[in-house]
């Protein structure tokens, strides 16, 4: 993190398409050897971003620099930045060893080096002795592997990765997000990850910077991102969070005590947020941060405690949830701890929920 | 090719199945021999219907070979190209001299055709249209061409153009002071002729701009004055003649070469009346002048020229004197085979660089 | 039961193809050979032989004209594809939307009226009294007319005019289908423009390409109109000394026999083509 020499530079990148911005003064700093995610939802401006650090596209205005030098006017065969595409483009009409030798037959390598240097970047991949094959040979995992290898083997300064793992299915998309962060770790070379899935982004990355209509809403590590979100945006992108809109009816200090639009009163220890009286909010509260007891009697002092009714039993395993109606109506979804304890829970039952004002967090209304 | 052409006989054949009407006249022919306003009286006068299909002598057979004589009622090859084909194919059937009105026929051309129609005894064609192969001059820009010889001269190097077809060759011989008629019946003798023009012919092939295909395709030539001579039909120079003064036909020194175009009833035809009435009709002096004035050339009909026009009588007399009248070289009938030797001799002058 | 009805729906809809097979392609053929191995010994009178075969090896005019042809062709073909591709591969990568279907359009437009009226077209533009040699007179750049018909240059504007069209289909076809990302990751990878073109983009539409040749250079081969119109004095094509056997020289049987060396040695030069281009003939035509 306070690498003087970062990799990669953004000054106050900008992309102006004919009838919107793409990219809205965006800046960061990627440290050699992190793991950089670009996380947001589609239409966010991170496909436009990336690819114009891959030089595909150039910028309105701003800086690029990859390893201090400035990339503007340089054509992508020309960066030190590697992509593995949304879809992988393999070349189709070449055999394993053909296409990670792409990149290096292009630098006029001679043909015996580009044999071993090959062989050893598949061998570092997991995949020895597959150059003779054909690509619609491999499964889809092999088909990362050899798109991350045929980057590799030109040991780019930056590697660029679209949603690579988009059109896996769920099983190996959770093995490779494991197997991706260990081969950055095993290359040491700066990767940027850009994705909507937050999951991808929270377990692979040194840092996340989330996006939002061109403009980056915060940049931090996964748990910063995660429990401390700087903005509603944030809050409610990464994570799962319940929102409830609701008003400032009284602040004390740091604490503030709101009343939701259907009634319902709740404190909340809101930190930084700028809020004064008769101001509107948005309460942000993770499922995790609720607990349930059947009844009142179980709570601890200072705790926001409401009654409600199970409106659905959602099992999902390690994430089962269950969504409560509170007196006011509002729809809550509270995470169902793995000890056992509302094994028994049905719809219907009455619950009481509550939590702590710490584990809330409290953005001003209409931001999102 | 191949296959267009199978299925064009084919189509040919379910067609003339199909259309055996006894009062529709298939008539096979020239263009110009059969326009519309002379159409237009016969039918009203004998209530047949007439359909025609404009052709050349080698289609004519072909077509016509294809079908074994079938798909037309009434065809005109000309007269030289008859007996052969008739030996080798058999595609006509003799007429009915009964039918035939003979004293509408200038009685010299009507005996001569007979005679050189006349195959196992039996008399295959009758008279109609008659004209001349020779030169078309532009005589402002290549006065000098006076014989068939002079198109090779290099006055007129790439403005010269004719056809890669038999009156080429044979017109070409009677101007190298050859007598390729009189060899018809020596095949080595004829063959020796062939091989002498051939050598003119391909020595002479860098003064030709193009062989011309069509009559449409040779005026437009001589028009623009891309060509200022060719060999070709007298009709072709006397149209252009109006157009143009400075272009007319001229009777070359050898002799231009006479051709008479015929009537003749197709094997298979199926509307023998309607041929007989139709020759009868057009044979008639009135409207022996009207295809006079379309196609240009006179006929033999009697008193055929009466109605044509003072233009063309004028055009054809600057044309030809009567010196020029008795050099005329009227085609004798082609021996079967002998199209043959020439055809191997067209394709090596048009292969020849 | 079941099956019974199924097989007899496998026949009727068997029933046209083969009709049109055997009616309009074995018929036709096996009647053309049958007229091709008899040879003529008099008037009305053959005898069966390959006689006719023989006489296209033993003279030189035939063969040569034969090897005139294909080679025109191959040419043609060749130059249709360097005009095509360039053309195809602007269709179908940098346009989108309706540029892209006009474009197509464009390309269609000359096909709507005959080969003829095509071929006189031409006629009138190179002619030498034609609209380019009258323009450039005008414009100074010549002192007196030029002729620019007649000679194998017009025969081979021709072709390619006539038969662009059917390179650039297919490879429409193939170019479409190439994925954008490809062609970034090429250049991502360090690709020029040309090593791209030749590792990538060609490989891809190798089928296309070859689909296009096979048709281009078949309907170069079987034109009749174009270089007998635009050829001149020297103007010798095969398929136009077939027609002469078949119309002028009433020579059927020559006829048939050339037309049959032709198909054979036409389908051989394909042959050859796709062995050399390492393509199979399913593969280009399911693909492209």
């Amino acid at each position: 993190m306070t690498d003087t020499n970062p990799d990669l530079i953004c000054r106050d990148l900008t992309k102006d398409f004919d009838d919107f911005r793409a990219v809205d003064h965006v800046s960061f700093d990627v440290p050699q050897g992190s793991f950089f995610s670009i996380l947001g939802p589609s239409g966010c401006g991170k496909t436009t971003l990336l690819r114009m650090i891959a030089g595909f596209q150039s910028p309105t205005s701003g800086d690029l620099l990859i390893k201090g030098r400035s990339m503007i006017g340089v054509p992508p065969n020309k960066r030190p930045v590697s992509m593995v595409f949304q879809h992988l483009a393999l070349f189709p009409t070449m055999n394993i060893g053909d296409n990670v030798g792409f990149g290096l037959r292009q630098r006029g390598v001679a043909r015996g080096e580009i044999a071993r240097r090959v062989e050893a970047v598949l061998e570092r991949v997991g995949l020895p002795g597959v150059s003779a094959r054909r690509i619609d040979q491999l499964s889809g995992g092999q088909k990362q592997r050899v798109a991350i290898a045929r980057c590799m083997v030109l040991e780019p300064d930056v590697l660029l990765l679209d949603e690579p793992l988009g059109a896996l299915d769920l099983k190996l998309r959770e093995h490779m997000k494991v197997e991706l962060k260990s081969l950055q770790a095993a290359f040491n070379t700066t990767f940027v990850y850009i994705t909507h899935d937050q999951s991808e982004a929270l377990v692979m990355s040194d840092n996340i910077a989330v996006m939002n209509k061109g403009r980056f809403e915060q940049i931090g590590p996964p748990d910063e991102v995660y429990q401390k979100p700087a903005t509603a945006f944030v809050a409610g992108f990464v994570g799962d969070a319940n929102r409830i809109e609701a008003r400032v009816t009284g602040v004390n200090g740091s604490r503030l005590t709101l009343t939701s639009e259907r009634g319902t009163q709740m404190h909340v220890e809101a930190g930084g947020a700028d809020l004064s009286e008769g101001q509107g909010a948005q309460v942000f509260l993770r499922p995790e941060s609720i607990t349930l007891s059947t009844s009142q009697e179980d709570v601890g002092a200072g705790q926001n405690v409401s009654p409600g009714t199970v409106n659905a039993v959602l099992f999902n395993g390690a994430n089962s949830s269950v969504i409560v109606r509170d007196a006011g109506g509002t729809l809550m979804n509270v995470a169902v701890p793995q000890t056992g304890t509302h094994a028994h829970l049905r719809a219907g039952d009455t619950v009481f929920t509550c939590w702590d004002p710490q584990q809330a967090r409290c953005y001003p209304a209409g931001k999102v | 090719m191949k296959i267009t052409f199978l299925t064009s006989l084919l189509a040919a054949t379910a067609l003339s199945a199909s259309l055996a009407q006894a009062d529709t006249l298939r008539l096979l022919t020239w263009g110009g021999y059969a326009p519309e306003d002379v159409i237009a009286k016969f039918e009203a006068e004998t209530g047949h219907t007439v359909e025609v299909t404009t052709s050349n002598n080698e289609e004519m057979i072909a077509k016509l070979r294809a079908t074994n004589g079938g798909g037309f009622d009434l065809a005109q090859p000309s007269q030289d190209r008859i007996t052969s084909a008739q030996e080798e194919f058999g595609i006509y059937k003799p007429l009915d001299m009964s039918k035939v009105n003979a004293a509408l026929f200038i009685p010299s051309m009507l005996s001569a055709t007979a005679k050189n129609t006349t195959y196992d005894g039996e008399v295959y064609g009758l008279p109609h249209v008659w004209g001349t192969s020779g030169l078309v001059v532009n005589t402002a820009m290549a006065g000098n061409v006076q014989d068939y010889t002079d198109l090779c001269d290099a006055s007129v190097t790439g403005k010269v153009s004719y056809r890669l077809k038999r009156p080429t060759l044979i017109g070409f011989a009677y101007s190298m002071g050859l007598d390729p008629f009189a060899a018809y019946s020596d095949t080595a003798a004829y063959q020796d002729i062939l091989d002498q023009v051939e050598a003119k012919l391909t020595e002479c092939k860098p003064n030709v701009k193009t062989y011309w295909g069509g009559g449409d395709e040779i005026k437009n030539l001589l028009r623009s004055g891309e060509v200022v001579a060719a060999m070709a039909w007298d009709t072709g120079g006397w149209q252009l003649n109006a157009d143009n003064p400075d272009i007319t036909f001229v009777a070359p020194e050898a002799g231009a070469l006479g051709w008479i175009d015929t009537f003749v009833l197709p094997a298979r035809g199926r509307a023998d009346d309607a041929a007989y009435d139709w020759i009868n009709f057009v044979m008639r002096p009135d409207i022996a002048a009207m295809i006079t004035n379309t196609a240009g050339n006179f006929t033999a009909a009697v008193d055929g020229d009466g109605g044509v026009s003072a233009d063309l009588k004028a055009r054809y007399q600057g044309s030809f004197d009567q010196a020029a009248i008795d050099n005329i070289k009227w085609y004798p009938p082609v021996p079967a085979g002998l199209e043959a030797l020439e055809g191997a001799t067209l394709d090596r002058i048009n292969a020849a660089n | 039961m079941g099956s019974d009805t199924s097989r007899l729906g496998f026949y009727l809809l068997l029933a046209p193809i083969l009709l049109w097979l055997i009616v309009l392609i074995i018929l036709p053929h096996i009647g053309l050979f049958i007229v091709s191995i008899s040879e003529k010994v008099g008037p009305r009178e053959f005898e069966t032989g390959f006689g006719n075969y023989a006489t296209f090896f033993g003279e030189p005019l035939y063969w040569r004209t034969f090897a005139r042809t294909a080679i025109m062709s191959i040419l043609a073909t060749a130059l249709t594809l360097i005009l095509g591709f360039p053309i195809a591969y602007y269709i179908a990568k940098l346009t989108r939307g309706r540029t892209k279907t006009t474009l197509f359009l464009m390309c269609m437009i000359p096909f709507w009226v005959s080969e003829l009226v095509r071929t006189f077209g031409w006629m009138i533009l190179l002619r030498e009294t034609g609209v380019i040699s009258t323009a450039l007179q005008n414009l100074g750049l010549i002192s007196g007319p030029v002729e620019l018909l007649y000679n194998d240059a017009a025969i081979m504007v021709g072709l390619v005019y006539t038969s662009i069209l059917f390179m650039v289909v297919p490879l429409v076809t193939t170019l479409d289908s190439l994925d954008n990302s490809l062609i970034e990751a090429g250049y991502d990878l360090g690709g020029t423009s040309t090593s791209i073109m030749r590792e990538i983009v060609i490989p891809h539409a190798m089928p296309g390409i070859v689909s296009g040749g096979i048709v281009v250079f078949m309907l170069s081969l079987g034109n009749y109109l174009t270089p007998i119109l635009l050829g001149g004095k020297d103007s010798l094509w095969f398929t136009g000394m077939i027609y002469t056997q078949f119309i002028t020289r009433f020579n059927w049987e020559l006829g048939s026999a050339l037309g049959f060396l032709l198909l054979a040695l036409s389908s051989g030069i394909v042959f050859l083509g796709l062995k050399l281009s390492r393509q199979s003939l399913s593969d280009t035509m399911g693909r492209a």
